[in-house]
């Protein structure tokens, strides 16, 4: 078994269509850059779904730890200020 | 389709391992009240040892089942009848390789290596399907497996798309989406030889169905009372249908399309029943399915020998990439 030759993993990212965020849609194994945006291609924009990709690094990702969850997001959860629906206006300037 | 890791293991302790700690019993506790109220895993939350196993085995068996498969259709390509057909076949047998690999990817966020994965597949540790270990024999076959094996996949799959594992669910809706293709090409071969073929075109046609027929029901699995993984797959929500009912399923979809095809399936007791509403089938040979389970189907060899030569004379190259990968990176730091 040959572990220590395994191409590094990259984490892909597809842009639809201009206009639109690249949205992450999968991951794959490539040598280098150039390798990976032309994998990122053949395997995850068969059918027209991408007009860019970007390719980074999987290892270079920085992530929030999952057990850290409630602790990052729940502060969020009861300022409801936050969003418009929290304010009860007269009809008539509602639209506002 | 590709998911009979779950009927060909050894029955393993299922959920109840000794826990040993409390701390364990409450992410344990957790765990299970996530699943009852549907939500998803992600690959770095916590999962209990067994759930991991499980989940490993059938992705990792199912993308090795998407890439032994290129090789059945593979074997038609340069032969396809006209430029259309080949172009189809081209794109078909590249989205498996494609699907080989989404799955691939979900298989290692559970904490595996791609080349333990392939390891396995190549030491004869890892099954893949046991319907890729059948012949592709005339260029009928090549339609029939587009019909039949990729229905019953398509049958098998949509489901999945609900496995309490995200990354898994996320690479089969992907592949769902693609795999409605294959069928339809399938299909619309077929029906192209039965419709203005010759009577010999015809004749293949329906020899090719009826080899096809059987090892497509064996696809589901063993019925579920010989089926001891069900019922955790079930819990786990990783299965979401039992095998037989996805087999009653898939039959009464088929019949239907064969009169429109204008074939017969190989089974005398195939006939409808008023008072269940659905297709009664005949006997399965299931010693048949064991038999190509456990390596003794008619390709298991030349299907394996053909994965490890691909992989042996691709060494030099993944080395090479490698290697010029490292120069540039040095060329550019310096």
């Amino acid at each position: 078994m040959t572990t220590n030759t395994e191409w590094p993993l990259w984490e892909v990212f597809v842009r639809t269509k201009a206009g639109l965020d690249h949205k992450h849609c999968g991951s794959l194994h490539a040598a280098d850059p150039k390798m990976a945006v032309q994998m990122a291609r053949d395997v995850y924009t068969r059918r027209q779904e991408g007009s860019s990709v970007w390719v980074v690094r999987s290892d270079q990702i920085v992530a929030s730890d999952p057990g850290d969850k409630d602790m990052l997001f729940d502060p969020a959860e009861d300022k409801v200020y936050r969003h418009p629906t929290f304010y009860k206006l007269p009809d008539s300037v509602d639209h506002m | 389709m590709y998911t009979q890791a779950m009927d060909t293991m050894r029955e393993e302790g299922g959920d109840k391992p000794a826990l040993r700690t409390a701390e364990e019993a409450q992410l344990q506790q957790r765990f299970d009240n996530r699943i009852d109220a549907g939500e998803f895993i992600e690959a770095k939350d916590w999962m209990p040892e067994n759930y991991r196993k499980t989940l490993l085995r059938q992705i990792s068996q199912h993308a090795h089942s998407e890439i032994v498969g290129m090789l059945p259709e593979g074997n038609w390509i340069t032969r396809a009848p006209t430029l259309k057909r080949k172009a189809i076949l081209l794109a078909k047998v590249q989205d498996e390789g494609g699907h080989g690999l989404y799955l691939y990817a979900a298989a290692e966020t559970l904490g595996t290596s791609r080349d333990q994965m392939l390891d396995a597949l190549h030491t004869g540790k890892a099954k893949y399907s046991s319907i890729f270990n059948y012949p592709t024999l005339t260029w009928a076959d090549v339609g029939a497996i587009g019909w039949l094996v990729d229905g019953a996949a398509i049958m098998n799959q949509v489901p999945i798309c609900r496995c309490s594992f995200a990354p898994y669910a996320r690479a089969m809706v992907r592949i769902c989406r693609e795999e409605s293709f294959h069928q339809r090409q399938g299909f619309d071969s077929l029906l192209v030889m039965m419709k203005q073929g010759t009577d010999a075109q015809r004749a293949m046609v329906q020899e090719a169905v009826n080899r096809w027929w059987w090892p497509c029901l064996m696809m589901f699995g063993p019925p579920d009372d010989q089926s001891p993984n069900s019922a955790q797959g079930m819990r786990w929500g990783i299965k979401r249908v039992s095998n037989d009912t996805l087999r009653q399923r898939f039959v009464d979809a088929a019949v239907q399309q064969a009169e429109v095809l204008g074939v017969s399936f190989p089974d005398p007791d195939l006939r409808w029943n008023e008072e269940t509403q659905h297709w009664d089938y005949g006997t399965i040979d299931w010693s048949e399915f064991w038999r190509v389970v456990g390596g003794d189907g008619p390709c298991n060899r030349e299907r394996l020998a053909a994965r490890v030569k691909a992989w042996e004379e691709g060494e030099w190259v993944r080395e090479a990439a490698l290697a010029h990968a490292r120069k540039s990176e040095l060329k550019e730091a310096a």
